[in-house]
């Protein structure tokens, strides 16, 4: 008997029972909508953690006073050497692989206009700071090598800041006070918003560094360089030379450990890869169990048609079915299940993870790979479950099947 | 034709002997068949007597290949059955014989044309070919333009014409039916056994009845009578009625 013919057969058997049918798959399509769901989900999550990453500049890199640390997120030691703007601007100067270099130092400050008030990090920034972070004014202006020079009493605040501090008003041109610091508002940053790790990130004033080291730090330290690579494929260079450069300014002698640390962007990014593939993995598992569990309905309910169609089986038997024939018929059902339900589970589960990725405004991108595996995995199921009724539909002797009431 | 088993130079077309069917085992085993010798002869029409559980169905599920004997020799034209594969019985069983059920045994749900086309199927027949010759088939037991039918849309005469279509459509050397008009009433019974005898008569096909009932078993030439798992009678009945 030819597969056209056994397929038809199995078509048919299957729409007699189409509500049957139905639920009979329904774990199949909830586990494939399920796994295409959560590996949509985290790919869409992976995808929003790479774009906050690549918006700090996938080139970036960060210097940090301080030995070797155990992670990314480890912090200098303490008591370590500080910078000084001579090593950021040696920096910008000669390392050949960068592109801009910036002073970075930071306090937490609490900021005061009339009555109301806010605490606020403050920092201490080198004009080059707009262009590594690639991050701008929306009104007024930049700080600038003028503001530096003149340690001017001038600075750019966050959105948060201005919001909470100024009302609805536009808060260029208005006074802030920090301290016993009165500066002037020059510019206002574009709004970033808040970071998938539930950080603020417009909760913050700018102040020249020459200002910052003179009215409120009372030294001239810098705490974090930030450097942005000619290209991200330079980065490796940058990093190189940036150490080569600091280890030199600073004495350190041959065999000794480096007293800073230069930080990737992209390490960074690969830990968090990392986590949320961790992540995804472990929700798509819990999906996958649900698509085993489906094809053990597969199962049941093909155990449950066999006996039910014993006599069909007997009739066929008799006018000539080989048990191969009546194999192939039953096997072929369950894979028409199963791969029904892994059509539907498909469509499912990709307006599923649409409407989850516009709900949290995740980008979404069809998944196309997880869906052809899903896809696959419940055809394999098919086979695998159906192979145990169809065995059974097989191996039934003629005149027993026949006899069966 | 009726004396064509009296001739001893014609070979058998199924040939028995001391075939023997014990079923289960131990204290609780009951012989069916205790050592049966019976030779069919092409042409013939057997009808095969007895009460229930004297073994004449277990005979004829033999002769038909659904069930095979605990001992003895079974031969269709010459050949031994006891040594073919599951296989090679299931297209014996596709292209030798026709089966004809008393419950009909037409897949439920499933069209006239269908059912006809199920051997043709197994038997590897293209779809236009099958078309046809089921087709035919029905034509020939009187149900042209009934093609698409459901069984429960037939009646029980009707059910047992597409029965005995379906038993033909694979032109078989032997039709086994077992009560064929066990379900009917009498004029629908009579109506099958006038099928079945000109098919007989005019194609000369070989044909194997089970019945309990005289009346019906009056069509046929020979008698087999079975009794207790054993044969009691062989005959000719040369006024067999038409």
């Amino acid at each position: 008997m030819r597969l056209d013919a056994t397929a038809a057969l199995a078509l048919k058997a299957l729409s007699r029972n189409k509500m049957r049918s139905l639920l009979t798959t329904l774990g199949v399509v909830i586990g494939v909508s399920s796994v295409i769901m959560m590996q949509a989900m985290g790919e869409g999550a992976t995808a929003l953690v790479s774009n906050e990453i690549s918006s700090l500049g996938s080139n970036m890199l960060i210097v940090l006073p301080g030995g070797e640390s155990k992670g990314p997120f480890g912090g200098g030691l303490r008591g370590a050497v500080p910078f000084t703007r001579g090593d950021v601007e040696a920096i910008g100067r000669e390392c050949t692989a960068v592109r801009r270099a910036a002073a970075v130092s930071s306090t937490v400050i609490r900021a005061v206009v009339g009555e109301r008030n806010r605490s606020t990090s403050l920092m201490g920034i080198t004009p080059e700071f707009f262009d590594v972070r690639g991050w701008h004014s929306a009104s007024g202006r930049d700080l600038d090598g003028e503001d530096l020079r003149q340690a001017s009493k001038a600075c750019v605040i966050g959105q948060t800041v201005a919001t909470d501090l100024y009302g609805g008003q536009d808060p260029v041109g208005a006074e802030l006070r920090l301290h016993d610091l009165s500066c002037k508002v020059v510019g206002l940053m574009a709004a970033k918003g808040v970071s998938t790790f539930g950080q603020d990130q417009d909760d913050f004033v700018l102040l020249p560094h020459t200002t910052f080291a003179r009215r409120i730090a009372g030294d001239e330290h810098v705490g974090t360089i930030m450097v942005s690579a000619v290209s991200e494929a330079r980065t490796d260079e940058a990093k190189a030379q940036i150490e080569s450069l600091l280890r030199q300014r600073r004495r350190i002698r041959g065999g000794e450990e480096d007293d800073f640390n230069v930080r990737d962007m992209r390490e960074i990014q690969r830990v968090l890869g990392t986590v949320t593939g961790v992540l995804t993995t472990l929700l798509a598992s819990v999906a996958a169990i649900s698509l085993v569990v489906g094809g053990i309905g597969i199962m049941n309910i093909m155990l449950v048609s066999v006996t039910e169609r014993t006599r069909e089986i007997g009739i066929r038997l008799a006018i000539g079915a080989q048990a191969r024939d009546i194999l192939q018929q039953f096997l072929v059902e369950a894979v028409v299940l199963a791969a029904a339900g892994g059509a539907l589970g498909v469509l499912l589960g990709v307006l599923g993870a649409l409407a989850v990725a516009e709900a949290f405004h995740l980008p979404f991108r069809v998944p196309i790979f997880a869906s052809a595996i899903a896809f696959a995995v419940s055809v394999t199921i098919g086979v695998v479950f159906g192979v145990f009724p169809a065995r059974k539909a097989a191996r039934l002797k003629p005149i027993e099947a026949l006899r069966f009431e | 034709m009726s004396d064509a088993g009296q001739t001893p130079t014609r070979a058998p077309l199924l040939s028995l002997r001391g075939v023997t069917k014990v079923f289960g085992a131990g204290e609780a085993a009951f012989a069916a068949l205790k050592g049966i010798d019976l030779d069919i002869f092409p042409g013939e029409f057997v009808a095969i007597l007895g009460a229930s559980g004297s073994g004449k169905s277990t005979c004829m599920n033999i002769l038909g290949c659904l069930d095979t004997p605990t001992s003895g020799r079974y031969q269709i034209e010459g050949v031994e059955v006891g040594s073919l594969s599951e296989d090679v019985l299931a297209r014996l069983r596709n292209e030798r014989f026709g089966f004809v059920f008393q419950g009909f045994n037409l897949l439920r749900r499933t069209s006239a044309q269908e059912n006809v086309e199920l051997p043709l199927i197994y038997a590897g027949v293209s779809r236009r070919d099958r078309d046809l010759r089921a087709r035919e088939a029905l034509a020939s037991v009187g149900l042209a333009g009934r093609e698409r039918a459901l069984p429960n849309e037939l009646s029980g005469g009707q059910q047992q014409r597409v029965a005995i279509a379906r038993a033909l459509v694979n032109r078989p050397a032997v039709l086994l039916a077992d009560e064929p008009t066990g379900n009917l009433d009498s004029r629908t019974g009579r109506e099958i056994m006038a099928l079945i005898t000109q098919l007989n008569r005019e194609l000369g096909l070989t044909i194997v009845m089970v019945t309990h009932d005289r009346d019906i078993a009056a069509h046929a030439a020979r008698h087999v009578v079975f009794l207790d798992g054993e044969i009691s009678s062989d005959g000719q009945r040369p006024e067999a009625a038409a």
